[in-house]
């Protein structure tokens, strides 16, 4: 019950695209169609659901402020004496290794995708690695940082709902966008324009998820 | 007097500058049918223009209108006598407080919103069809008069103006004006209020200074407190919720009211039957889920009767005249069965689970605009694949 509420909260209340606005540069580039938007959605939902948890044990056992302690004396077996290990704070280092996680993640993603969907990976272009740096991933593991997930299963559950919530934002945005392909849309708004002020309007009406 | 009418318009068509020619267009219009004949191919299978049908809509909304004017010049009568003060104002003192009195001081009340609404909502319009040099869209005759429907009676006339060219400029005219737009433009209206200037949006006061009335939904959020207040509270409101006694936004009380206007849509064939029944089964379906979990849950509005929570706020109002929107609704006919379900769902979902909102009909249907698009297009792709199949099938047997 509890993850559930977690799930549904990453994705609609706390939703990256219409509460903090994450991952804009790829949500406005590749919402033209919905086919390409489902690609991509499903992506991001991939590599949030692997890097949150692989971050989150990354973060729990090397990262945080002693969470190195592990490596400690215990009776007579361990590397360091007790007291240092456990003073060992290594959280200067996340952002790098959050990055290294991710990147080898799209890597992985990248070269699925150009194997079993070709077509996919021709319309998706240079957005594909660049989930690499799509701030809705890094944004992901960088929350979880802050929410100290009692395990790794919250963690997974947390990226899969932002992943999730994300991949609904692109795909709703993807079919608007269809549809509103031969309105008589005032010239200067055309196209990126137009993509912001829906986002806005969206926003509003997902504020009603807020507070749950 | 029509063939004077007649006359005005044709000199106006003539001596006023051709930039201006949409507005003089608009107002012939709204007395003369165009005379515009289809010269190739038409396809047309009905009399009514769009301007006909928004007739239509407006003919539907007059009960709920009438009935909002003598219903706000009730509570107030019932919260000044209540709290034993004199009935402020000449119109009261007048006509008496009985029903002529009651309805022309809820009228005093209410028409000065409808008309801010409509005036700035059309004088936005007039500005963009004068520079767009495009005969002028109908579309806000409808809107124009949802939104003061949708408003609580207190709330401050420059909001209403604010919120009005907010909706207007943004969720319509910037997508193409009438007939584009993705959400509802009186709901946008609401909605900017509403997050704009929450405390205008409480809707616990009763139009007068000092007397504060509460709306039953507030009621069941803040003062029922164990079952024996909740079955008490049920059976006092259950009427007054039908009937439309009692306070709230100015259009949105009372059920019987929109059931006529509903009737009026049906037979007319504007509103889609469609929409309405599967909105109607969504909030249902969700209020019985509750109903079964809601015993020893500290939420009693789950306890409720499913009926009467759904009479209760803008639910109805919402279904009649909200969710069917033909715009911002989904456009396909399987898509509008999940269109509506899924907005009955999400409204009575927000209503009863998140605390910070004790009405959810508005946003749960804009959510439900949202997703629109997105319902066809799958409807749309489903049946495309479907016949895919078919046409192979019949390749392979031939």
């Amino acid at each position: 019950m509890e993850l559930l509420n977690l799930f549904i909260k990453s994705a609609f209340a706390e939703n990256m695209v219409f509460t903090f606005f994450f991952g804009m540069c790829s949500y406005l580039a590749v919402s033209k169609t919905v086919k390409t938007a489902v690609g991509l959605g499903a992506a991001v939902i991939f590599v949030l659901l692997i890097t949150v948890p692989v971050n989150y044990w990354l973060n729990y056992y090397i990262l945080s402020d002693g969470a190195l302690s592990w490596l400690g004396d215990k009776e007579g077996i361990g590397l360091l004496p007790q007291a240092e290990a456990s003073a060992i704070n290594l959280s200067f280092l996340s952002f790098i290794m959050f990055i290294a996680v991710i990147a080898a993640m799209v890597q992985l993603v990248e070269m699925v995708v150009e194997k079993f969907a070709p077509a996919l990976y021709g319309a998706l272009g240079i957005f594909l690695p660049l989930i690499a740096v799509n701030c809705a991933i890094l944004g992901g593991s960088l929350f979880m940082q802050q929410k100290n997930f009692p395990n790794g299963g919250y963690a997974a559950v947390y990226g899969l709902g932002s992943g999730f919530g994300w991949f609904l934002a692109i795909v709703l945005i993807a079919a608007i966008r269809e549809k509103i392909r031969y309105s008589n849309v005032p010239g200067p708004l055309r196209g990126v324009g137009m993509a912001f002020i829906l986002t806005g309007l969206m926003g509003l009406a997902f504020l009603g998820f807020l507070g749950f | 007097m029509i063939k004077g009418l007649r006359r005005v318009f044709d000199h106006l068509y003539k001596t006023v500058d051709h930039k201006y020619h949409p507005v003089v267009e608009s107002f012939d219009t709204i007395h003369f049918t165009p005379n515009l004949i289809t010269k190739s191919g038409s396809h047309i299978r009905d009399a009514a223009d769009l301007k006909r049908t928004m007739m239509f809509v407006i003919f539907a909304m007059i009960p709920c209108l009438l009935f909002g004017m003598w219903n706000v010049g009730d509570q107030h009568v019932q919260a000044a006598m209540a709290n034993g003060a004199e009935l402020e104002g000449w119109i009261l003192p007048t006509f008496g407080s009985g029903f002529w009195g009651k309805f022309l001081y809820g009228a005093s009340g209410v028409l000065p919103l409808v008309i801010v609404s409509y005036v700035v909502g059309l004088a936005v319009e007039f500005v963009f069809g004068i520079i767009k040099g495009h005969s002028l869209h109908e579309g806000y005759l409808v809107s124009g008069l949802l939104i003061p429907l949708i408003m609580p009676i207190e709330v401050p006339l420059w909001q209403v103006a604010i919120a009005v060219i907010f909706a207007v400029v943004v969720a319509k005219e910037v997508f193409g004006g009438t007939g584009m737009n993705v959400i509802n433009v009186a709901l946008t209206a609401r909605a900017f209020i509403f997050f704009a200037h929450p405390n205008s949006m409480i809707g616990d006061k009763v139009w007068v200074d000092g007397f504060s009335g509460e709306t039953s939904l507030g009621k069941l959020a803040t003062k029922i407190n164990d079952s024996a207040a909740l079955e008490q509270f049920s059976n006092d409101t259950f009427m007054s919720t039908i009937l439309g006694v009692e306070a709230g936004s100015i259009g949105e009380t009372s059920v019987v009211a929109i059931l006529l206007g509903a009737a009026f849509l049906l037979i007319t064939g504007v509103g889609s039957w469609r929409i309405m029944l599967s909105f109607f089964l969504g909030g249902l379906s969700l209020a019985y889920i509750f109903n079964l979990v809601g015993p020893g849950i500290d939420n009693y509005y789950m306890q409720l009767n499913p009926f009467h929570l759904l009479f209760l706020g803008s639910f109805m109002f919402g279904m009649v005249f909200m969710v069917t929107d033909p715009v911002s609704a989904a456009q396909t006919n399987t898509g509008k069965y999940i269109y509506g379900f899924l907005a009955g769902f999400l409204s009575i979902l927000i209503r009863v689970l998140n605390p910070a909102y004790p009405e959810g009909v508005m946003l749960g249907i804009l959510i439900a605009n949202v997703f629109a698009p997105t319902i066809d297009h799958y409807v749309i792709q489903a049946n495309i694949n479907k016949r895919k199949k078919r046409a192979k099938l019949a390749a392979t047997a031939a």
